[in-house]
């Protein structure tokens, strides 16, 4: 009973995995189906799922990628919770039954696939790129834009998202309601909104302001606690409603985007360093 | 074209849905006492507003609203206030950025706002306890 | 934006709320408690007691102050309620709407009470 995941590693014990199969095609209601799963040290809910593939049932569905945490692909409900399958060891879950669904407040394709449509467009909307009032900026940059570590760092956790939706499935306003933004799409915003370079207040204004922006969060706080990067979109969010309040009472600090640091003749390399060897493509030859 | 079926929780999702921390079903109970408060007050505001019918009029109402159970059904209204009271300005605070903490870098284990924030909550909680037992050490004296 | 005044409206309604109503709260429901202790003033819902109230401007000011917070905090939190339900974009204009009607019709009907007792013309 050795394979990829297993190899010649001790099992330790057998668990139970009680996975959700649904087939569109097939005409059968999503049903829990149940695997016994030789369990070794090390070994993850991902793993188990592969060991069921490989022995017992071909056709289970789910994505996966990187299986280590840091593509966000394997997004599902584990146990009670959100959690990447990569990410949570089946020994550390102290359970030996271990219930394999879906994410929910996603629609479902297949098995342990959700259709994760609806986290990428809410995503879209905020507008998640720098936004300069000089449009051609960063297409003829002259300099690099000047930020400083405190103002680096303002904003650099809620950079670190992986978009794996669980922070969506946690959230008790997207469980009933489609047109909340979320919580990953509200924290990219503020995410922009924070940092010092970008210039993009009144794009982002509607998304994050709107009807069914941060004021429809209620710091329930499930999104960070599910977070596997720890981004903390709920600190995110209450941060931004701060802003806005402190600004609709004319307490805010106007925010002016930082500059480009300027060429500078001075700046000279300092040692020998070796000369470029000549250009093999002409610009703007092709 | 792949058929999607609907897996949206829906009310559950107020209710639970997870292994979630307090803080959501401190929601949970925030949005359900806010509720229970507005459905009474906008009762309230009919019931005392008899008082422009004189005194026959407001002691009629009064006596027909001091059983047992109306004072019971009141002091679960002090309950609810209670709770949201607490809650309420735990989360005015927690809303304007106070006491939830900084960003800064990420290092595993991981802390987030929420969990910064436990002791607020608790606190919170600890508020609302004790007025609900003022509100209940009230009623036992009405009573007797 | 419009939904960031409604929010702050929100907050700053929940702080007079919790010490107006509070005090509310504290004179009607810790009266037997205040008795025990010796400083209470007997039953608040004794008609000659409201009637002391209802005359004076400064209680009305407080009500209609409290009337007004209230409805205002309660009714948003209810449109927030309706705005997580996925409804259509119309009618989640016109539950605004139905709710702002309501809270206006009931903000006159009390604030009617409470002066028109001040002025002596209901009793």
């Amino acid at each position: 009973m050795s394979n990829a995941a297993t190899g010649d590693r001790a099992i330790l014990k057998t668990v139970t995995f009680e996975v959700l199969r649904y087939n569109p095609s097939g005409g059968a209601t999503p049903h829990l189906e149940t695997y016994r799963v030789p369990v070794t040290k090390g070994m993850t809910v991902l793993d188990g799922l592969t060991w069921i593939k490989e022995h017992k049932d071909p056709t289970l569905s789910w994505r996966s990628s990187c299986r280590m945490g840091v593509c966000g692909s394997c997004g599902m409900f584990i146990n009670g919770l959100p959690r990447l399958a990569c990410n949570n060891q089946i020994l550390n879950l102290h359970s030996d039954r271990i219930v394999v669904k879906p994410l929910p407040n996603y629609d479902l394709i297949r098995d342990l696939v959700p259709d994760l449509g609806d986290l990428f467009r809410k995503h879209r909307t905020v507008e998640p790129y720098l936004i300069r009032k000089d449009p051609g900026e960063q297409d003829r940059p002259t300099g690099e834009f000047f930020q400083s570590r405190q103002e680096l760092f303002s904003y650099l956790q809620f950079a670190y998202c992986i978009k794996c939706g669980l922070c969506l499935s946690a959230c008790p306003t997207v469980a009933t309601s489609e047109d909340y933004a979320g919580p990953q799409a509200l924290a990219a915003g503020w995410r922009y909104l924070s940092d010092s370079r970008d210039e993009g207040d009144q794009e982002r204004k509607a998304a994050l302001y709107g009807s069914h922006g941060v004021y429809r969060c209620h710091f329930a706080g499930a999104c960070s606690q599910v977070c596997p990067k720890g981004v903390d979109p709920a600190l995110a969010i209450q941060m931004a409603k701060r802003q806005a309040f402190l600004q609709g009472l004319g307490l805010g600090k106007p925010r002016k985007a930082g500059g480009v640091i300027p060429p500078s003749e001075e700046r000279r390399p300092a040692g020998e360093i070796p000369q470029a060897p000549p250009k093999t493509v002409v610009p703007g030859s092709g | 074209m792949l058929q999607r079926r609907k897996n949206r929780l829906g009310f559950w999702g107020w209710l639970g849905g997870g292994r979630y921390g307090p803080d959501r079903y401190a929601y949970s109970l925030h949005r359900l006492t806010g509720l229970g408060i507005l459905a009474y007050f906008i009762m309230h505001i009919f019931v005392t507003g008899q008082r422009l019918g004189g005194q026959q009029r407001w002691e009629g109402i009064m006596a027909s609203l001091g059983s047992p159970t109306v004072r019971a059904g009141e002091f679960l209204v002090v309950l609810a206030f209670a709770f949201h009271a607490a809650n309420g300005i735990r989360l005015v605070l927690a809303e304007l950025g106070l006491l939830i903490g900084r960003p800064g870098v990420p290092a595993f284990p991981y802390s987030y706002s929420a969990l910064r924030h436990r002791p607020v909550l608790i606190a919170a909680m600890a508020v609302a306890a004790l007025l609900a037992v003022a509100g209940g050490v009230d009623l036992y004296f009405g009573m007797h | 934006m419009r939904e960031s005044k409604l929010w702050t409206w929100h907050i700053l309604s929940a702080v007079v709320i919790v010490v107006l109503l509070g005090a509310h709260m504290g004179t009607m429901h810790l009266g037997g408690l205040l008795e025990r202790l010796g400083v209470g003033s007997g039953d608040p819902v004794d008609w000659a007691r409201v009637l002391h109230r209802s005359r004076q401007t400064g209680y009305m000011a407080t009500y209609i102050t409290l009337l007004g917070a209230g409805l205002f905090h309660g009714l948003y939190g209810l449109r927030s309620l309706f705005l997580e339900l996925s409804l259509p974009k119309r009618a989640e204009r016109a539950v605004g709407g139905v709710l702002a009607v309501a809270g206006i019709a009931l903000f006159i009907y009390g604030s009617y009470v409470a002066v028109a007792l001040v002025r002596g013309s209901g009793v």
